[in-house]
């Protein structure tokens, strides 16, 4: 099939402007600003059904549609913070394909009215970030950035950002805190972005593989896009396939593809003869999905994965065989979550620290049961209270380790010992 | 009238306004809300999350839009799957908010014992134990038993000051943020943040000296733990040894309502005093807030040289003497003296003691003169600001002009009140010769050149630039006029000026509206009020009377004063609570009690009449002032009041008319005010007082009584100008100045430094003078040593001279200034 976000596999220099424009791009830029309504354009975008690539999935044309009309400037911002364990699509859409990023965030910003939109990366990026700098000086001398783009009353102008490092500025309002020039830590929600967002101007923030596809459905019709993924679930999404496999990478494929065909006919299925034992699908913030036959044929789209016992979330599979104890996971997890946790609110801040204490003594120390018992008791416990998502995030692997691989931990306390 | 909610919170019923947070909306129900990030004066930011309840809301038909009824008529309740926070939730109708409930109880368990695995339970030697919202909190839903091994703990190294004043133990520090969102959001100066992330934040300070913020202070009244506490408190005492008492700070104009709290302690030989000094709510006047100058400013009212006795010049030195020898020759002097006794008293002393004051002068024919180089009392008196004024009520629409007046160095509590009264909306105009920190905020900045203060307020009056219509088109309008480079012609030309600008555009006679003086002391306004005046010629006054009574000044100790070339000095009586220079050249010394000791009132600069209490047992054998001028009185055959302060005001009240129908016990009426504090909750709004000891009156000024306001004429310059060749030095007012009482409280040493002037970069360059050089300031004959400041926003031809600071300048003079 052919691409529609990883273009440049199928075209070699697609990163170069000419190659991309004898390649159809900007033509759905064009074609916006000059043939269509900012609200034809949500409309359309409404109408193919595309849900946030982030994680979130929510649906993009709606929250485009949310933009309060009676509060200005409106700013867009791209969310390149990719930052969860196991996701790596951005990167490659931004190093390899960035014209119809940037074409996608310029679509963006024409539909909701913004004359600014900012490219928020994560601080390890930083040589993204300037080869994006030179793409976007590129598009400003070829007309498509700037003022009275296509002899129109619309200017656009796009400038990047970049973070200091830190998981909790992927979190859409930390982020704008941190592109304000604060400490990157989350607001309280609502209000959401779209009524108050950067500088307290309703803003849109989308991930970055989400604006990707919108050239696309502009340049074809929201019925195109349809024709790939489900009823619910439509287009195309790029699997981040990693851990025990054969091929780890990057796979573009129609959404309600299986476990199955992602993991063993693209990832060419486990090394070394050794059994699938779990999945997480939405990278270090996912539930463990018990790899039984019945999971492996389930599609993957937002509708089907939560029937076991996940979220499709940003689509990062990461695959863990049977050499791998579910305890070593966890304290992986464990101390991401902890490193990362911004310290806002109490419950992420304490209770992930309590937490990493505990799985330390549970593997390496004289752990015992009853602390096993503690540990998903604290992870219960931060459930549901905390101020954003990133402190329910560092109970789902905990929990669900727990629960659905309650040996490998019994085993843990059983040969642990104080090192 | 905006729209109300209705909403039941544990079963009962509630309406407010549209918008009210359900944790305030609570409170108004007597529903305590655990709260520690939440402060009522501040913006909700959801972080700590003990405030988590149940949230319900009405179920509604999308197809109908009406409310689901259950059988029985009742509306459906749909409850949120997880609990929210109370103090980001806005209400809204039919809402049911469940506190209490067991799932409720299960979230503020979880955020105490989440808070608990890195609290160090210090409790035993925290200054905050017995006033703790984490301590009460943890007592009312805290589990029995930590699930928390202790070694797992995170330390810290304890006591670490953040600035001299106020020390951090970050090992309490629960990370509320309360203070840095206090720095940032009401007072402006963002000097402390959050450093590092996750269980690794601190709080940490930006600024050098560290916490570099006249109001720091507030922040250990409503940290939440023992986090913060001020250097002068730590390890001083239990909260339950203290005992507190209503007073009003003496500081400035402002009034702020404050509590003393006291103890008897060993340490102090068995004496009671001052502990520390906290905020008392008077919404009107001071909110929750103090300045750092009048938390820290008490240890004067327990210093040992403290006067105890009377004193007697007998020939070089003063010798003990008995009360009843001291006052039979003060009686017989001021006989003598007859008409040509003097009384010099300030505005340091209460309405009580200055009425009897002027009652003994008026009795002997001689003059009563107010201590103090600023005018324009006489015009506040009758165009001041109208009963029913509150600054925190001023906004968009309105105007405020602050005229020759650095407001946070003179009055803190204005100052912050001026810039949330901006930041509301409201014009702000500040005119100054040189920025201050009140420029931020400012919708116009006026820089004039000293000496164009008058024509400054004459150009505003014609209306005829955008300043000028803005502030007679408000709706309101207040103006400030202080001292700033003013002696008192130039500071009484300037409050004429203003005067009239406020009359001509209609601002004068109603609330919001009208003139408020600077006061260089708390109860300069009462002192007018009463009578008195400050003269030109202080020294001429003192050398042509017969007998001077100076109470509660030091004129010698200013320079305002001198004996040098004095052929034939007065008979001097002093009446001070501490020794200064001029009880060192009186004949006879009358030691009086300090405020704190007893009771009496002042007028503030809004003109409010505020009592204060005793807190303190009398320091020896000092007697209240107002005692002994009756005492003097009685014996000189004049019918003074010297029961107690109560019936001097009675007195008062009947002999001022400003002061008609005032009691002590109206002065001490309560209302309820808003935010609720200081009651079983300090988690809510903090350590400040609730206000049971009286919110005041404001007195009515002659405008809004409609009585005829006659004006006096506006008269061209109010101060020289710097000439060619010459340097102009000016008095500036700084709020930790060199002061007897200020200079007594160690801890504040290193903000107030050594005396400094301060000269443009130009002027610096010609005198070949750098920025902290030391240097010679000459004026009039006297010579001390200053370090020398730049600052490019002052006049070229000017020296700024801060008063209090040992340097006898007092109203513009020519100066000089030599390199040492």
């Amino acid at each position: 099939m052919a691409y529609i976000l990883l273009r440049h596999r199928e075209i070699p220099d697609i990163h170069e402007i000419d190659v991309y424009e004898k390649h159809g791009g900007f033509a759905a830029l064009k074609k916006a600003v000059t043939e269509m309504t900012p609200e034809q354009v949500t409309e359309e975008v409404k109408a193919s059904g595309l849900r946030g690539r982030g994680g979130a999935g929510f649906p993009t044309g709606l929250k485009w549609s949310f933009m309060d009309k009676n509060n200005w400037p409106h700013y867009v911002v791209a969310n390149a913070d990719e930052s969860e364990p196991g996701t790596f699509k951005d990167r490659e859409i931004m190093e390899r394909n960035p014209f119809q990023f940037l074409e996608g965030v310029a679509i963006a910003s024409y539909a909701v009215g913004a004359n600014r939109a900012y490219i928020y990366l994560r601080g390890e990026f930083w040589p993204i970030a300037h080869f994006l700098d030179e793409k976007i000086a590129e598009m400003e001398k070829a007309g498509y950035l700037g003022e009275r783009l296509f002899g129109t009353d619309y200017s656009l102008h796009i400038y990047t950002h970049l973070g200091a490092g830190a998981y909790i500025c992927g979190e859409e309002t930390a982020l704008l805190e941190s592109l304000e020039g604060k400490r990157g830590q989350p607001r309280i929600r609502p209000p959401f972005p779209p009524s108050y967002g950067l500088y307290g101007k309703p803003t849109v923030v989308n991930n970055v593989e989400t604006l990707t596809n919108v050239p696309y459905i502009i340049a074809n019709g929201a019925q195109a896009y349809r024709q790939f993924g489900t009823e619910k679930s439509p287009g195309v999404k790029i699997f981040s396939l990693s851990g025990c496999v054969n091929r780890p990478g990057n796979y573009e494929l129609p959404l309600g593809t299986t476990f199955r065909e992602l993991i063993f006919e693209h990832g060419g299925g486990i090394p070394e003869g050794r059994n699938i034992k779990a999945i997480m699908p939405a990278g270090a913030s996912s539930s463990f999905i018990v790899a039984t036959d019945e999971a492996l044929d389930t599609p993957m789209d937002y509708e089907s994965v939560p029937n076991v016992g996940a979220q499709l979330g940003s689509a990062s599979v990461i695959v863990i065989d049977d050499s791998v104890s579910m305890d070593w996971v966890v304290e992986k997890t464990i101390h991401f979550f902890q490193h990362e946790s911004c310290g806002k609110c109490t419950p992420c801040r304490e209770g992930t620290y309590w937490m990493r204490k505990l799985i330390e003594r549970i593997r390496h120390a004289d752990g015992t049961e009853e602390e096993v018992a503690l540990l998903k008791d604290v992870a219960m416990q931060i459930r549901g209270k905390c101020l954003c998502a990133l402190g329910e995030f560092s109970t789902m692997a905990v929990v669900s380790g727990i629960e659905r691989f309650a040996p490998d931990f019994e085993k843990a306390v059983a040969t642990s010992s104080p090192e | 009238m905006s729209k109300t909610v209705t909403l039941t919170i544990d079963g009962k019923q509630v309406t407010v306004p549209e918008g009210t947070l359900i944790v305030d909306a609570a409170k108004k129900i007597g529903v305590d809300i655990p709260v520690f990030c939440y402060h009522p004066k501040m913006q909700p930011v959801g972080m700590c999350r003990m405030c988590l309840v149940e949230v319900g809301r009405p179920v509604v038909d999308r197809a109908t839009g009406q409310v689901v009824k259950n059988e029985d008529g009742t509306p459906q309740i749909r409850f949120a799957p997880n609990l929210m926070t109370a103090c980001t939730t806005p209400v809204s109708e039919g809402m049911v908010v469940l506190t209490e409930s067991e799932k409720a109880h299960d979230g503020h368990r979880a955020i105490i014992e989440f808070l608990l695995t890195s609290h160090p339970l210090d409790c035993p030697i925290c200054d905050k134990g017995g006033e703790c919202p984490l301590q009460e909190l943890t007592m009312r839903h805290g589990p029995p038993q930590g699930r928390f091994p202790y070694e797992d703990k995170i330390h810290f190294e304890k006591h670490f000051p953040l600035g001299e004043l106020i020390y951090l133990d970050r090992e309490r520090c629960i990370l509320c943020g309360r203070c840095i969102r206090y720095q940032a959001e009401i007072v402006g100066e963002p000097v402390i943040g959050f450093y590092q992330r996750g269980r690794a934040t601190e709080i940490v300070t930006y600024s050098d000296p560290g916490f570099d913020s006249y109001f720091s202070g507030n922040t250990t009244d409503i940290c939440p733990v023992g986090a913060l506490t001020t250097a002068d408190f730590r390890f001083g005492a239990r909260a339950w040894e203290l005992k507190a008492e209503a007073s009003i700070c003496a500081q400035c104009p402002v009034g702020c309502n404050i509590v003393f709290n006291t103890r008897r302690e060993a340490k102090s030989g068995g004496r009671v005093v001052i502990k520390r000094v906290m905020p008392r709510q008077n919404e009107e006047v001071n909110e929750l807030w103090i300045c750092d100058k009048g938390r820290f400013v008490h240890h004067y009212t327990h210093s040992a040289e403290r006067l105890s006795r009377p004193l007697m010049r007998k020939g070089e030195t003063l010798q003990p003497v008995s009360w009843e020898d001291a006052l039979r020759t003060a009686a017989e002097k001021f006989e003598a003296a007859g008409k040509e006794v003097l009384v010099l008293a300030s505005g340091r002393l209460s309405n009580e003691d200055l009425f009897n004051l002027k009652a003994l002068a008026d009795g002997l024919g001689g003059r009563a003169v107010l201590y103090g180089d600023m005018g324009g009392g006489d015009l506040t008196t009758l165009v001041g600001v109208g009963q029913g004024t509150n600054l925190a009520t001023l906004g968009a629409g309105d105007a405020i002009l602050v005229i020759a007046s650095d407001l946070q160095e003179e009055a803190p509590i204005w100052w912050l009140r001026v810039k949330q009264a901006a930041e509301r909306g409201a014009t702000l105009i500040v005119a100054n010769p040189r920025a201050t920190k009140l420029d931020t905020y400012a919708s116009f900045v006026i820089r004039y050149a000293n000496g164009d203060e008058v024509q400054t307020v004459l150009n505003l009056a014609k209306k005829t630039d955008k300043i000028g219509q803005a502030f007679a088109e408000a709706e309101n309008a207040v103006v400030f006029f202080g001292s700033e480079g003013l002696g008192l012609e130039g500071s009484q030309r300037l409050a004429v000026a203003c005067a009239h600008l406020l009359r001509e555009t209609g601002h004068v006679g109603k609330p919001n509206n009208g003139l408020i003086g600077v006061w260089q002391r708390a109860n300069d306004q009462g002192a007018w009020e009463l009578g008195f005046e400050p003269v030109a010629d202080l020294q001429a006054a003192f050398e042509q009377a017969g007998a001077v009574y100076i109470v509660g000044a030091d004129p010698f100790g200013d320079g305002r004063l001198t004996l040098d070339g004095v052929k034939e000095r007065p008979f001097l009586v002093v009446q001070e609570i501490l020794p200064t220079p001029t009880t060192e050249v009186a004949d006879l010394v009358l030691p009086a009690q300090a405020y704190a000791e007893r009771e009496g009132t002042y007028v503030s600069g809004e003109r409010r009449v505020q009592r204060f209490y005793a807190a303190l047992p009398p320091y020896g054998e000092a007697r209240p002032d107002f005692a002994i001028t009756a005492a003097i009185g009685k014996r000189l055959g004049l019918d003074l009041e010297d029961g107690s302060a109560e019936k001097v005001f009675e007195r008062l009240a009947v002999t001022q008319p400003a002061f008609e129908n005032l009691t002590y016990a109206r002065l001490a009426e309560v209302r309820e005010q808003w935010p609720i504090v200081g009651r079983g909750d300090l988690y809510y709004g903090g350590t400040a007082y609730e206000n049971r000891r009286g919110l005041g009156v404001q007195l009515v000024p002659a405008a809004q009584r409609e009585e005829p306001v006659t004006l006096p004429e506006v008269q061209g310059e109010a101060g020289p100008r710097p000439e060619e060749d010459e340097w102009l030095g000016v008095p500036v007012t700084r709020l930790l100045d060199r002061g007897t009482t200020v200079l007594l409280s160690t801890l504040l040493h290193r903000r107030i430094g050594e005396p400094f002037v301060v000269v443009h970069p130009m002027a610096a360059e010609r005198l070949s003078l750098a920025e902290g050089q030391k240097a010679r300031l000459t004026v009039n004959g006297a010579s001390a040593e200053v370090t020398v400041r730049v600052d490019e926003t002052v006049s070229a031809g000017v020296v700024l001279v801060p008063r209090s600071m040992g340097l006898p300048l007092y109203e513009p003079m020519k100066v000089s200034l030599k390199a040492l």
